[in-house]
């Protein structure tokens, strides 16, 4: 299909133009400037992706699902609560922020093309959570299952994991972040992403506690405890 | 480059294997989290490196969202609560690509915007312009197999806000779209051509100064409608595959 050779352009790849294959600093308009044969029909075709930006503070317009929070439908056996809340650098609540959640479903499996097939026992799963931060609870809450163990794709096992993403005035691009769970030490102290990280102090920041219905982790944006995000 | 972009299960022997990950664009080429004009990121925007999140398999799905969260009317702003937006009726349609060229379809599109007057139906929103009985801001479309979006809705006006003295944003229109992986998830936001509001809106400024024309929208006058509506073209690429090199002779020619 494609001959493209990354970000070695042109290599090794004869130009149609002979106008092009010719050019060097002896024929070319002025030494130095850019040369022909320097342009797009020799590096890959890419387009310029799209610039992100804020939500800003309307988001709640666009953006309210009455099932939003429900990675699965209320009811579900087994169904936890994530919750939490997001803290800006001054220590205060955030109140126009909103979270999303993509996770596995329990047996670590994910209901898309480019998943490995198999059998998804979880009927209703969306994998999907999204909750606005608005008081006066100000926290966000996802209810879901707890994933399962996601193979890291060099023949390990990822730890529990949820993607998070943070959306919120202030932000001109989404936040990425990811939570583990505390009762899960075991494989939390085998997973790649966690054990890249520099301390326990920042592997703390992505760790979610138990609670009565689920599990608990505030965000902060900014400050001593601010949370690890993910460039992705 | 006819990829696979259909959300049929694949068989097994396809995908079994970690597929390739998605276009980390280089940080200059991307809007940065916080811009210091932009007042509001001072206390929210992280002040720590981002740590880099290798594409596995949570990065490389993606949420399955389509028909089944939209209806017909979710396309057609001008018609709601019994009656007609005021104000210039527009289409805005386009097409949702990756960065390889290729249609991503049947994805979610969710857009919101002010009214007429830059007013929003939201309870902060109280500055002095009227409220519009029949505009909500809000619509909802899916790509179509080809990746082609189109709805129907009023310009919506210019707005003031605190950021500085005089502050306006240039009119816009809020977008959300999921992509087909969690890395291609996108939030942004749609200009008008030629805006005078431009020079002075420090959210528009926080794109770098080379992607700038990527957020304003065309106006297209193929796609007006005699006697009913003006429109705008915008197409909205989302990252696309990493891609690996094919196998090469030592001498670095094309195997
Ligand atoms: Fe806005």
């Amino acid at each position: 299909m494609s001959s493209d050779r990354g970000t070695d352009r042109g290599a090794g790849i004869e130009h149609p133009s002979p106008l092009v294959r010719t050019a060097d600093e002896t024929n070319d308009r002025r030494p130095g400037t850019p040369r022909r044969g320097s342009g797009a029909l020799d590096g890959p075709f890419r387009l310029g992706t799209t610039p992100s930006s804020t939500v800003g503070p309307y988001l709640a317009i666009g953006l309210t699902w009455d099932d939003g929070p429900y990675a699965v439908p209320a009811g579900t056996e087994g169904a936890v609560w994530l919750r939490g809340r997001v803290f800006d650098g001054n220590g205060d609540l955030v109140p126009d922020a909103m979270i999303e959640t993509w996770q596995a479903d329990p047996d670590g499996q994910f209901d898309h093309p480019d998943a490995p097939a198999g059998e998804r026992r979880f009927p209703g799963f969306r994998g999907l959570g999204r909750s606005h931060t608005v008081e006066p609870h100000g926290e966000f809450g996802v209810l879901t299952l707890k994933p399962g163990r996601v193979p890291d794709g060099a023949g390990g096992w990822q730890a529990p994991h949820v993607d998070v993403s943070v959306f919120a005035r202030g932000l001109l691009d989404r936040l990425v972040t990811r939570v583990y769970f505390a009762d899960e030490a075991a494989a939390n102290a085998e997973d790649a992403v966690l054990r890249s990280l520099p301390d326990d102090a920042s592997r703390a920041t992505l760790i979610a506690d138990p609670t009565e219905d689920g599990y608990r982790l505030d965000i902060r944006l900014q400050g001593d405890r601010e949370t690890v995000f993910f460039a992705v | 480059m006819t990829g696979d972009t259909s959300r049929a299960p694949r068989s097994t022997a396809t995908s079994a294997l970690l597929p390739p990950g998605y276009v980390r664009e280089p940080a200059a080429s991307r809007t940065p989290v916080a811009f210091a004009g932009y007042r509001s990121t001072a206390l929210r925007a992280p002040l720590r490196t981002p740590v880099d999140l290798p594409h596995r398999l949570t990065e490389v799905t993606g949420p399955v969202l389509g028909e089944d969260r939209v209806t017909a009317a979710d396309a057609d702003l001008t018609l709601r609560a019994g009656g007609e937006a005021q104000g210039q009726r527009v289409f805005v349609h386009g097409r949702v690509l990756d960065s390889d060229g290729r249609p991503v379809p049947h994805a979610l599109v969710e857009v919101w915007q002010a009214n007429a007057a830059g007013r929003y139906r939201h309870v902060v929103d109280n500055w002095p312009a009227p409220l519009d009985p029949h505009f909500d801001g809000l619509g909802r479309v899916v790509t179509d197999s080809l990746g082609r979006y189109e709805f129907t809705t009023v310009k919506p006006g210019a707005y003031p806000w605190g950021n500085h003295h005089n502050a306006w944003r240039p009119a816009h229109i809020h977008f959300s779209l999921f992509g087909q992986a969690f890395t291609q998830r996108l939030v942004t936001q749609m200009y008008f051509p030629d805006d005078p509001l431009f020079g002075q809106d420090p959210i528009f400024n926080a794109i770098p100064p080379a992607a700038r024309y990527r957020a304003i929208s065309r106006f297209d006058l193929e796609r007006t409608q005699a006697d009913w509506a003006l429109a705008y073209q915008w197409d909205i690429v989302l990252r696309g595959r990493d891609q690996t090199p094919f196998e090469t002779d030592d001498d670095g020619d094309l195997a």
